[in-house]
């Protein structure tokens, strides 16, 4: 799966702000993510994980600030893979129809080929005409993160990504995301406390209030932040 | 090229999970239908006063039908976020609203088309040797219903009352169009049938003004 050779992409948030209503989602964030790195976002439910996902997948717009690129700047939204907390599936269409259709949408060169390569990576070979509707949810979430994967993107933005699956699901997805991770893929993924996924960052970020509260690349203060152990 | 891939590739969607849920077609089907025979029997029409009101009562019709079959239409991409995907995968955006809309319009064409022979029937209107030039008129009409309620179902489908609306917002919207399809079909149940040009033109400058900002605007309508 870690088949991706394009030059990687890196993320600048400068104080980026996120007000729905009243309610301020981000607060003043700035963050850099470099190209290749692996970045774990830990927080409380509520302290902005999901919207900076969104922002940097470039489906919301920030109240304020900006949102630029380093390293390999052409064409960031073709090469972004996003993983969120809906499925981003259609219950009506089969898991093969899906990708199908997603391959189709992002040219993806030999598209058959492909989405048959990823249902079986994804183990899904066996349902791969049953429709989404008539799957588990740890199922869904399997076809989501191939989705995701179709085009061989350069950036993935995850959000919670093991999220409904079982013990061999967040196995195949560790192995996967440690291949993309070594193939020099930038990756933001938001975790919740020490996970196998989690483990795969080489950095780790917690926001607490729509701000960074801390921010390490190793000791036992990554542990803590994962853990919330100081929050 | 990529908007006409992206879009034939979205149109098949559009198809093949409507006819498996035939959740649009069959309720406004039945809409239309109740409609029509409800107005059969508050009152008995002779064959002149079906010429006169008939139109008039069948876009009516079709005007409420159209607004209950769009208002799913882009909420069903929120359920599972599915729009958000659609956003990040297509390189223009007006690949969605040009499925969504070739999918609405045929969706309202066949179901009007249905509709015609038991209007015919009830109403006493001989609609058959006018029937290729009324869907010609039932067309643009539809596709004016079509642009204006895809649109508008983009809007409403991430407001607040989001079933009150769109009905709300579409209604005043579309009253140009409904009295110039209403006046079109008049004049082809008339007697002396007649296709009026002035009515068609009118039809395909509101279906060409609204596909325009539907084109420069219709990014700005898919933001969260």
């Amino acid at each position: 799966m870690g088949e991706q050779s394009a030059p990687a992409t890196g993320l600048r948030f400068e104080n980026i702000e996120k007000r729905y209503g009243g309610i301020y989602a981000l607060r003043r964030l700035t963050l850099e993510v470099s190209p290749g790195e692996c970045l774990a976002l830990a927080g409380r439910n509520g302290s902005g994980k999901t919207t900076l996902l969104r922002i940097a997948a470039q489906l919301v717009r920030p109240t304020r600030g900006t949102l630029s690129f380093t390293g390999n700047q052409n064409d960031y939204k073709a090469r972004v893979g996003y993983v969120a907390h809906a499925t981003m599936a259609y219950d009506e269409l089969s898991a093969e129809e899906n990708l199908t259709l997603f391959a189709r949408l992002q040219e993806v060169a030999n598209p058959a080929e492909r989405v048959s390569d990823l249902l079986k990576a994804v183990g899904l070979v066996e349902r791969k005409d049953s429709l989404v509707r008539t799957f588990s949810r740890g199922m869904r979430q399997r076809v989501a993160i191939a989705r995701a994967l179709l085009h061989a993107p350069s950036v993935l933005l995850f959000d919670e990504p093991s999220t409904g699956l079982d013990p061999l699901g967040v196995a195949w997805l560790a192995g996967t995301l440690r291949s993309l991770r070594d193939a020099g893929c930038t990756i933001l993924m938001s975790v919740h406390g020490e996970s196998e996924i989690a483990s795969l960052a080489t950095r780790a970020v917690r926001l607490d209030a729509g701000s960074v509260a801390a921010d390490t690349r190793a000791g036992a203060n990554f542990r803590a932040i994962l853990s919330f152990a100081d929050a | 090229m990529s908007l006409m891939s992206n879009t034939s590739a979205l149109f098949g969607k559009e198809l093949r999970t409507e006819f498996r849920s035939r959740e649009l077609l069959t309720t406004t089907v039945i809409f239309i239908l109740v409609v029509v025979v409800l107005f059969s029997f508050t009152f008995d029409p002779t064959a002149t006063e079906s010429r006169r009101f008939g139109p008039g009562l069948l876009w009516l019709a079709f005007l409420f039908a159209a607004s209950l079959m769009l208002q799913p239409c882009f909420l069903r991409e929120q359920g599972n976020d599915t729009l958000s995907a659609l956003r990040l995968s297509v390189p223009d955006p007006f690949a969605i609203f040009l499925a969504k809309l070739g999918a609405n319009t045929l969706f309202l064409l066949l179901t009007e088309i249905m509709m015609i022979p038991v209007f015919a029937i009830l109403y006493n209107v001989p609609v058959f040797r006018v029937f290729p030039q009324l869907v010609v008129v039932l067309f643009l009409g539809s596709l004016g219903l079509g642009v204006t309620g895809t649109a508008l179902s983009a809007i409403s489908a991430q407001a607040r009352m989001r079933e009150l609306m769109l009905p709300l917002l579409l209604l005043p919207l579309l009253t140009p169009l409904l009295i110039a399809s209403t006046e079109a079909t008049a004049a082809l149940l008339d007697p002396k049938p007649t296709l009026r040009w002035d009515w068609l033109a009118f039809l395909i400058a509101f279906d060409v003004i609204f596909l325009t900002a539907l084109w420069l605007f219709g990014e700005y309508l898919l933001e969260e």
